[in-house]
This record gives C-alpha cells, structure tokens and sequence, in this order.
C-alpha cells in the first residue's frame, strides 16, 4: 500500500514538474499568493477590493449567459427580456444576479474607495493604483449605465434621451455627439447596438484589464498597513519603512490574512444571491414605445441623485454647471494622490477628509432619496384620483365650493398637496389663506411666479374669483386669514407711499 | 537577448565590440524604420475605422428627415391640443417600437396649427398635455408649458421644439427626422430635397402646392 502512494505522490509531483517546467506559472503565483504582508492589514477593513473582484467575475459569468438568449436588437430586446423572465428555466434568476450583483458591485467598489480614501492608502508609492482605481469606478458606472439600456424598456428608452439631451448641451459638437451616442438621428436599433457594443466588449475589456493592473500594482506595493496617527508618509523612507515592518510584523497573505477576504467575498455573493431570490429581477418595465407617453422615466439606482440634481439645478446655470462639474470631480479624484501623495495616513490626523467624505456621502444620499420619491414632478394624475377632502367643503358658500371644482378641475393637485394627498412641486395648500393675502393669492394664480405657471389665460373671471373664495378658506382652525399688515398703516394716510 | 547570434551581414568573423556596436546602430535605426513604417500603415488605416466611428456624426442636422402626414386636417378640432403617432421618416433597420414618434398638435385656427415635439426641452422626457389647465407637464423634473409651447415653470430653458408643418390639401404635414434636443432642433431649416407627398393628400381631390 505505502508503495502505492508514494508511487502516486510521485507521479503526481512528475506531472507537476512538467507542467510547470512548460508553463512556469504556477511558482511565482505561489510566491506572489504567499507573499509576506504586514499583519496589521490582515483587517475586515481590507476585504472589500477582493469582493469587488469576485462580483466582477459574476458578473462577467452571469452576462455570458444572458447572452445566450438576449436578442441586442431594438426589434427584439424587450421581449428576449421577458422570455427570458418567463419561458427558459431559471432565466429570471440569472437576470435577478446580474441586476443585484451590479448594485452590489456598485456599493463594495464604492467602500472600497471610501476606506482606501480614509486610511490613507492612495498616498506614496500608491498614487497610480488610486488613478487606475478612479477609472475602474467610472468604468463600473459605464457598465451600470450601458447595462440600463440593455434593459431596453422605457426607462431606458427615456434614459438614453436624457443622456442625448445633455450631450446635446456640449458646445459647437453639440449635434455630432448626440448622432455618435445615438448612432443616428434618433432612438433605435443603432443605438441599443452600439450600447451592446459596449457594455459587452469595450468597457469589460477596460475593466478586466484595469483590474489585471490594479492587482498587479497592489502586489508590487504590497498592500498598505494599517494607518498610525503620526507615522507620516515621506518619499524618502516609505519604502524602506514598509520592508522593515514587512519583515518584522510580516505574515503570509495567503492563508493568513486571505481567508477573510475569502469569508466576505462569499458572503457577499450570498447576499446577492439572496436579494435575486427574494426580490427578483429587475424589470423590464414597459416597452420602449416612445407613444406610450403615461411614463414617469427614472434612472436605475445609482444614478438616482444625478436624476435629483438635474431637478433643482436653475435653467441659467444648467448647462455650465452639467459641463463642468463632473470634469472637475473626476479631475479632482485623479489628481488627489498626486498632490496629496505624502504625510498624514490616519483619518484622526485628517479632519478635511473626514469632513469631505461625510459631506458627499450625505449629499448622495439625500439626493438619492430625493430621486427616489421625486417631490418635484407633478403628479400627473392627482386631479382625477383624489378627490377634496369633504372636510374643507362642510360649512362652505355655493361659490367657494364652485371653486373647490375649480381646484379639481384645473388640475392644481398636481402640484400641491391637500389633506396630504396631491404633488409637492408647489407648497401645500391646507393653510394657504394663513400665508397668503387674498391678494397674494390672486396674484400668484393669475401670473404664476417661483415655479407656478401663470393660470390667468386658464382661468376665466368667475373660475378665479370662485377658486380665491374656496382658498381663502383653506387655513386651520382659529387662525385668521393673512392680511396685508401695510394696507392698514397706509390705509389712513393719502400721499402716494413711493414704491 | 543578448546573446544574439550575429547575422552574417557582419564582415567580420569575430564579434568584436566595435563590430557588435556597428550592428547594433543598424538594427536599432532598422527598427525605428520599422516603427515609423507602422505609423504610417496604422495612420492609413485609421482612416477607415474612424471614418466608421464617426459615420453617424457627418450627416448634416438639416438634411436629416422628409415631410410625413398626420392625417386630414380635420381630425383636429380648432382650439384642442391632439397626440398623434406616426412613423419616423428615418427608421432604419430593426428600429421596431422605437420607430414610432408622437407629437402634440395644436390647432389655433383653420390654417393654423403647432407640432410640438412630446420631447421635453430641459431633457428629452415625454410632455403630457392637460386641457383644463392649457398646461404641458413633464413627469421628470417637473418642466412645465404653456398651451403655445412656451415655458411657464421648471427647470427647461426654452419652450417646447416645433416641428414645421404645412397644409396640402386637407392634409397636415410635418417634417419630421431628429430627435429634438437643444442641438437638434425639431424643425429643419431648409427646404428639403425631395418632398414626398404624404398618401393622404394622393387621394385629396384638389392637389394645392405646398405652403410654407
Ligand atoms: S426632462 Fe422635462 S423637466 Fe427635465
């Protein structure tokens, strides 16, 4: 028996010899694997690059086999979609993980940025990996962009419109890029085309190749140690600092510090796993008719707060602010290695950055938020669903009730609230006449003003006077209606009051 | 690659250093030759391929498009604001849905009509037309219109785009081709080429020439 085995250790080893003898990989990835990493990196905080790449591979995985049944064609996408979420087997749960792995991946390459920005990381000798790790986000939005069209259904169809619109916005090329985005003068099959083009060719190609090289560069640096408030990082001595603590503090990276990327790496693809199970896939919505006009377009997830900026931006400083705001981010996110690559690691020692981190994070988030619920849209069909609460009718004239048919009628509970049903793009309307002055409130219907339409060519004489009367007695209980507090001061007096 | 074995061009038997420096001169001016050689092959051959790339972005914004009919004037009460759907005049290959257009058409009086783009001038989202209030609302951001198109709120820096429309016959017609956004405006500025007359006027009994 012991013969056997050493006979098949043997031959085992044989074969090894020969394969590597001809390959000559497998020993420097052992080495590369293995390679001594200081033990204060072997941390959770470390563990979110690795994850990144391990949903990248999933993805890659699960589009591979998407496409073995998705039809890149305008003709045909939308309902190679839905037979994919309903006539092949299995063919919803494998849309659900590419659409929650793309959140997911999102979310860990995001962290990932964050941590790397608090501890420090991006600074000397690390500045290119930090470069090359800015364009991996921007090529993993690329891919959440382009996979958006894929969806090709009306949010996409819209979406691209939106993207042609701000293309369109860029100076004197302003025509030729929207017809390159566009791949012709409007919507189409060219353009799901070129997107297939490039959310399944280009932009994986850049991704997968700048991943190869953002590993490679984490290899060749090592990977940082943990922070220390004080321990300043200087050309001079990095290096030799970094060797020195390798050496004395110095742990295998694999096994010793890998098995937690491992460990969060598959909860990671649990948690995707599980979200495309319990939450399933991600539309597609409704077709991609541009006449099917009873659409509300949002943009998927991620780009939600760019949905919201572009809500509350002022039409004068629009166009400059699309044009040169994110130059400017991205020129800063590349640049900040490069003029920050020395000194203070530690985040207690880096109050900016702290500050900058948190302030963009909230801003992303309430803008998100915002994006998610949209308070700025009219609500294109509150004059018809919500009727006037019957408690602002009780106790009413003939005439201020003709104007609450007026207020239904004329479709003001798009845009403002009533008993908490109705749109928000204009203030509620509960208390209006508690704020506003019979003539303020004239006023603003008939000529509009702040982000009111004028109404005066929509109202006539009896509509508006009766819809004042109905608003005039919109305010809460006890409260007196607003007056104008001047008209009682220059009332007495007879002399023009000069303004 | 340092042991090079040397290449017969040498005269010389033995390689000494001068003889190798001399080699080495040449090879490495033969192969700057080839890089140059190269450039040029690969700057030929850029010519084509971005020409491809590129292709989209040649065509004049004016010249895109043809005049296409909505149907018989009539069908547009004076004083209402109608959605009608046609068939972009420039669909090419496997557009399916996305072939299809809609535009708000307006009609002021017997002869006089707007053609709105649907399409948002702040970013493109498709207006929905509200009768009561005479407004154009866009689900968005909240854009809103007046009944002639122009702006009454929101975050859009214009009105809404016109199509230019004429009257053959009975007959109203756009000229239709882009997608409207601020730098491809709806309507085309010359006029076109070749006018293809809509069906509706072939069968219309007293064919009027065109007015602008
Ligand atoms: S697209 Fe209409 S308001 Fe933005």
């Amino acid at each position: 028996m012991a013969g056997l085995k050493q006979r098949a250790i043997g031959a085992g080893l044989a074969a090894y010899n020969w394969v590597e003898s001809r390959l000559g990989l497998i020993k420097p990835m052992t080495a590369a694997a293995t390679h001594p990493t200081p033990a204060s990196n072997a941390s959770w905080w470390y563990v979110f690059g690795s994850a990144a790449t391990v949903l990248l591979m999933l993805q890659v995985m699960t589009g591979i086999l998407l496409a073995l049944v998705y039809s890149p064609s305008a003709n045909e996408a939308w309902s190679s979609l839905n037979f994919l979420n309903h006539n092949v087997a299995l063919g919803w749960y494998l849309r659900a993980l590419h659409g929650w792995g793309s959140d997911f991946m999102i979310a860990i390459v995001l962290i990932h940025m964050v941590q790397v920005f608090l501890f420090g990381s991006f600074k000397f000798p690390r500045e290119l990996t930090w470069i090359i790790g800015v364009l991996l986000l921007l090529l993993t939005l690329g891919m959440a962009f382009t996979g958006q069209v894929m969806r090709f259904d009306q949010d996409a169809y819209w979406g691209l419109g939106i993207g042609a619109s701000l293309a369109s916005r860029v100076p004197f090329i302003g025509a030729s890029l929207v017809h390159l985005m566009l791949g012709g003068p409007t919507i189409g099959g060219a353009t799901l085309s070129r997107f297939f083009t490039l959310h399944v060719f280009v932009i994986p190609g850049l991704l997968l190749a700048g991943v190869g090289v953002h590993i490679w560069m984490t290899l060749f640096h090592g990977v940082s140690e943990w922070p220390m408030p004080g321990r300043l990082v200087r050309k001079a001595t990095y290096e030799r600092e970094y060797q020195e603590l390798t050496a004395k503090t110095g742990i295998p990276f694999v096994p010793d510090a890998a098995w937690k990327d491992a460990v969060f790496a598959a909860a990671i693809i649990f948690a995707v796993m599980a979200c495309a199970f319990f939450f399933g896939p991600i539309g597609p919505g409704g077709p991609p008719d541009p006449t099917i006009i009873q659409t509300a377009p949002k943009p998927d997830f991620a780009f939600l707060w760019i949905y919201a900026v572009l809500a509350y931006l002022p039409p004068s400083i629009e166009t400059p602010v699309i044009l040169v705001v994110p130059v400017l981010a991205i020129a800063g996110m590349l640049l900040l290695p490069v003029l920050n690559g020395e000194g203070e690691r530690h985040w207690a020692r880096r109050p900016v950055a702290v500050l900058m981190v948190s302030v963009i994070a909230v801003s992303l988030g309430i803008f998100t938020r915002l994006g998610a619920y949209t308070p700025w849209s009219p609500i294109m069909g509150a004059w018809t669903s919500e009727p006037v609460p019957p408690k602002y009718l009780h106790g009413r004239t003939p005439l201020e009730r003709q104007g609450a048919v007026v207020l239904q009628n004329k479709q003001c509970r798009n845009c403002h609230i009533l008993d908490g049903a109705g749109g928000q793009r204009g203030p509620a309307l509960d208390d209006v006449a508690s704020r506003l002055t019979e003539d303020q409130i004239i006023r603003q219907i008939l000529q509009g003003g702040g982000n009111m339409p004028a109404y005066g060519k929509a109202l006539n004489p009896s509509e508006t006077k009766a819809l004042t009367q109905f608003l005039e007695t919109l305010r809460g209980p006890n409260v007196s209606p607003a007056v104008d507090a001047s008209r009682d001061m220059t009332e007495p007096k007879t002399g023009p009051t000069g303004h | 690659m340092s042991e090079v074995p040397v290449q017969p061009v040498v005269d010389d038997s033995g390689p000494t250093p001068e003889a190798k420096a001399a080699a080495h001169s040449r090879r490495s001016f033969l192969f700057k030759l080839s890089l140059l050689l190269n450039g040029a092959v690969g700057a030929v051959l850029a010519v084509p391929l971005v020409g491809y790339l590129l292709g989209p972005t040649t065509k004049k914004s004016s010249a895109v498009g043809s005049w296409i009919g909505l149907g018989p004037a009539s069908q547009f009460p004076v004083g209402e604001t109608r959605l009608v759907d046609f068939q972009s005049p420039v669909t090419s290959l496997g557009d399916g849905q996305t072939a299809k257009v809609a535009c708000w058409v307006r009609r002021i009086s017997a002869e006089q009509f707007q053609v709105f783009a649907i399409n948002c001038a702040h970013l493109g989202c498709p207006v929905r037309w509200f009768s009561e209030s005479k407004l154009f609302m866009c689900p968005c951001h909240g854009g809103a219109y007046y009944e002639d198109g122009s702006r009454a709120s929101g975050p859009p820096e214009r009105g809404l785009f016109e199509y230019k429309y004429k009257l053959a016959g009975d007959s109203l017609v756009i000229h239709a081709g882009e997608m409207p956004t601020l730098a491809t405006q709806a309507s085309c500025n010359e006029k076109p080429l070749i006018q293809i007359e809509p069906a509706s006027t072939a069968t219309s009994t007293r064919p009027t020439p065109w007015q602008v």
